[in-house]
């Protein structure tokens, strides 16, 4: 019965409805927007938070849209996650600092306008300059000049453009880093990177409400807040060109509704299957569900910061309650298998050769009720005897989670209140206590890579002083080998020395991992091809339709 | 009359600051917002300094406040995080709501007033404890269980309505949650109405009315109904406001991009243009609504009469 279609007699009822009604302004009667275009697809969408610019997109439902309507100078395969040249021809360097960029000839976006190595500088110039406050500037420190844009302390820059980018002619430009940055061009595939038109410059305004790009797709029309109509765009030039009409994007505010149209046949595709129907949605949809690893990690992170939780007596009880946690039974239990028990810092989507080593954990990573309690108990216990677990209660399920982690912490212990959750209202509130190094016990912190990149798991979240270390890690060790992997000129060189570091993680225990994060989609009759890509965003653009 | 509706609307003014003035100080007890623009990531800080100052919140809540109020009287609401103005997302959204909440209240109306004078007159025979049942279990079921299993049944199950509503949000897709929306609201019209009825069945005027030999149907909508609607239009006449305002989970199940929506996240995320732009105006609603409900008075029962 699930999934029947609009019946004869459910027709003539609504008609009667539409009849009986006439004196009201009705615009649905007799199909309306509710049926299918041909050829297009419609898909589930969230409002994303913030404007729709490439530097200022952080957000999965905003990077769909920037993902359809760009393309950059790197394209990640959706399929292996390989960086691969899209509008780039060459990218060339000899020292892993100063690096030449060559573009392909002949591409432009969807007004008509030439894609130049003027629309990279100046799209990047904006991105990186303090007044525009885009939430990605920081994707444009490593090029030289950017304190000078974007000084750290706030304050009127000193500079309005980015002094390491040269544009040397229409197709080529140049670029100085301030330090080696070997796996730097690899980095380009990302969002941020995204080249502009000179419509965007001269009316802001105007190319807000309706975004130009030069991706495979056009915005038709854009309502905020609830449809964004994309149709393929004839003059796309790269090899990836939409296979189908195009795409509708529809706003959900509760993806539970988003899942009820698409069995109701008012939705061809949604990208988050909610969890109350993880348990039924293989019945419903049989082959058309996907749950494929994406590039998402979930960890629980100490408070270096706090001495009770630092020192080398405490890395015992971090790797205790590490080995406390019965991941197999969480993912199986709570998540219906859309998390995979996590066995090193990365994810899988980064495959062997990315820098993915399954098992880099060891034993710390095994769940060892025996050698958990030793653990904790030679490292001289919870401090304190106890500990809470921090996080946010607005969204997602983690409260679910979160028990769970500290029921098993509490077995093992024979303890009841050894480990207990400690709900915050709001995420805002939640990323304010983390900022402000108010947290006085593990808390939960997850990390949805920027790029299918070792160094992306690993550099931000960890590296001294660096800008999403939330738990304000720091060991020389680690960054001394991180340092090595980005100076190394051959790409396994970096690879090993970055495993290096990860070891270094697996020693000290700053962050337990949890597990890895899949996508989860489903998807109606009429779409075929359908897939997700590394970031769990769905390839729009080989879906085909009927 | 032109004198009390003057004097009320003048009273308002004062309601209208301390409301908006409280709604401001409970979205900024909340917290600094912008961190959790940037998502799971850690906001780089002159960036975020730069954003705060543009929202006015590096300001006290006093200044932010009197700044807040000086826009809303040049008719600015200022602008949500994503770049919108709040006067664009007030013009999507009060008009689909307001729909929304016509279809309920019409519903709540028709169906609570027919069915609270049927069981009046029956008081004690089988229709009136059948009603007493209905409206206990409509009462006890909350609105998001009634609202899934309608939405499942109606639109999955049989197929005889959209499971969602489409953003141009038309009244035929709105009768569904609609009906929803008005059921515990249908429940309370029928119980007042039933007991209103029930107890003006024996007063003085209904007596007169029978003894004249008037018609059963003219005692019953002239005479009788018309004094016992007085508490149900007041009920109705504050519902309006709480319909407008409550209609969050209807919103939330049927996907409607109404008030409650844009409340919804505008409380998720901090914004603290966009919760009290959206409750000033549910202010003014309610208390319209309510001046209206104290001007039918005159028009339903000619005793009462304002100076």
């Amino acid at each position: 019965m699930r999934g029947a279609p609009y019946s004869l007699r459910a027709r003539r009822a609504l008609s009667a409805l539409c009849v009986s009604a006439v004196a009201l302004p009705l615009t649905a009667c007799g199909g309306g927007d509710g049926g299918a275009e041909d050829g297009v697809v419609r898909s589930s969408w969230g409002d994303p938070p913030n404007p729709l610019e490439p530097a200022n997109i952080n957000d999965v439902q905003g990077g769909k849209v920037l993902d359809m309507i760009f393309r950059g100078l790197k394209r990640y395969d959706p399929r292996t996650g390989e960086a691969k040249n899209a509008l780039a021809d060459r990218i060339e360097s000899s020292d892993q600092r100063n690096y030449t960029i060559t573009l392909k000839q002949g591409r432009r976006f969807a007004n008509g306008e030439k894609v130049t190595a003027a629309s990279f500088v100046n799209a990047w110039n904006y991105g990186a300059r303090i007044d525009h406050k885009q939430r990605n500037a920081y994707f444009f420190e490593y090029i030289e000049g950017y304190d000078k844009v974007h000084p750290a302390a706030g304050g009127a820059p000193t500079a309005k453009t980015l002094s390491g980018l040269r544009i040397k002619d229409e197709r080529t430009f140049t670029v100085r880093l301030t330090q080696k940055f070997s796996t730097w061009p690899k980095t380009l595939g990302y969002n941020a990177y995204a080249p502009l038109p000179r419509a965007f410059f001269e009316d802001h305004a105007a190319w807000l409400r309706k975004p130009v790009g030069n991706g495979p797709y056009q915005v038709r029309s854009y309502t905020k807040g609830s449809v964004m109509k994309l149709r393929a765009w004839g003059g796309y030039r790269g090899p990836d060109k939409a296979r189908n009409k195009g795409v509708d994007l529809r706003v959900y505010t509760d993806n539970n509704t988003a899942y009820t149209d698409l069995q109701a046949g008012n939705l061809d595709l949604v990208d988050d299957v909610p969890a109350q129907q993880l348990k039924f949605v293989r019945s419903d949809l049989g082959d058309r569900y996907i749950n494929q690893p994406a590039g998402i990690i979930q960890t629980l992170t100490f408070p270096m910061y706090d001495r009770a939780w630092s020192g080398p007596a405490k890395a015992k009880v971090r790797r205790g309650i590490s080995m406390a946690i019965n991941r197999a039974q969480i993912t199986e239990r709570i998540f219906h298998g859309t998390r995979t028990p996590a066995t090193d810092w990365t994810s899988p989507v980064l495959r062997r050769q990315g820098g993915y080593e399954p098992g880099l954990c060891g034993d710390a990573c095994r769940y060892d009720p025996a050698r958990a309690r030793k653990l904790i108990k030679a490292g001289g216990g919870l401090p304190g005897g106890r500990m809470t677990i921090t996080y946010n209660a607005d969204s997602g399920s983690h409260k679910d989670w979160v028990d769970a982690v500290c029921n098993s912490v509490n077995t093992v212990l024979r303890s009841d209140r050894a480990c207990v959750g400690k709900p915050v209202g709001t995420f805002a509130d939640y990323r304010n206590k983390m900022t402000g190094k108010e947290m006085t016990g593990p808390f939960r912190a997850g990390w949805q890579m920027d790029y299918p990149l070792i160094q992306n798991f690993l550099q931000p979240l960890y590296y001294s002083g660096a800008s999403s270390n939330d738990g304000h890690f720091s060991d020389t060790g680690f960054d001394r080998m991180v340092n090595q992997a980005n100076a190394a000129s051959a790409d396994g060189r970096a690879i090993a020395d970055f495993r290096d570091a990860e070891k270094v993680l697996a020693q000290q225990m700053p962050a337990i991992p949890l597990w890895y994060q899949n996508g989860s989609a489903g998807y109606s009759q009429r779409l075929s091809e359908v897939a997700l890509n590394q970031f769990s965003v769905p390839v729009y653009a080989q879906i085909r339709v009927g | 009359m032109g004198r009390y509706a003057l004097r009320r609307l003048l009273q308002m003014i004062p309601v209208f600051i301390g409301s908006t003035f409280l709604i401001f100080f409970m979205v900024y007890a909340l917290g600094d917002p912008v961190a959790a623009l940037f998502g799971d990531k850690a906001p780089d800080p002159a960036t975020a300094a730069r954003i705060r100052k543009d929202l006015y919140l590096d300001e006290p809540l006093w200044r932010q406040y009197a700044h807040y109020m000086g826009q809303v009287f040049s008719g600015h609401f200022g602008t949500a995080f994503n770049g919108q103005p709040v006067t664009e997302l007030m013009a999507s959204a009060f008009p689909v709501t307001l729909r929304l909440t016509v279809v309920a209240v019409v519903f709540e109306m028709a169906l609570g007033i027919t069915l609270g004078v049927l069981s009046g007159l029956r008081r004690g025979r089988g229709l009136d404890t059948s009603v007493l049942l209905l409206t206990l279990i409509v009462v006890a079921v909350p609105t998001f269980v009634s609202g899934t299993v309608l939405q499942y049944l109606f639109g999955v199950t049989w197929g005889w309505a959209r499971p969602s509503v489409s953003p141009a949000a038309p009244l035929t897709e709105l009768l569904l949650p609609g009906v929803v929306l008005g059921l515990v609201s249908l429940a309370y019209t029928t119980r007042l109405t039933r007991t209103s009825i029930v107890e003006n069945a024996r007063a003085d005027y209904v007596r007169t009315a029978v003894a004249k030999g008037l018609p059963r149907h003219r005692i019953v909508t002239r005479h009788l109904l018309r004094n016992s609607l007085i508490p149900v239009v007041t009920f109705i006449g504050t519902d309006i406001g709480a319909l407008m305002g409550g209609a969050i989970v209807t919103e939330r199940i049927f996907n409607i991009h109404g008030v409650g929506y844009q409340l919804y996240q505008g409380i998720l995320r901090q914004n603290s243009p966009t919760v009290v732009g959206f409750v000033t105006i549910l202010v003014i609603v309610f208390l319209l609504a309510n001046l209206l409900v104290d001007l039918l008075y005159a028009v339903l029962d000619p005793r009462i009469r304002y100076a």
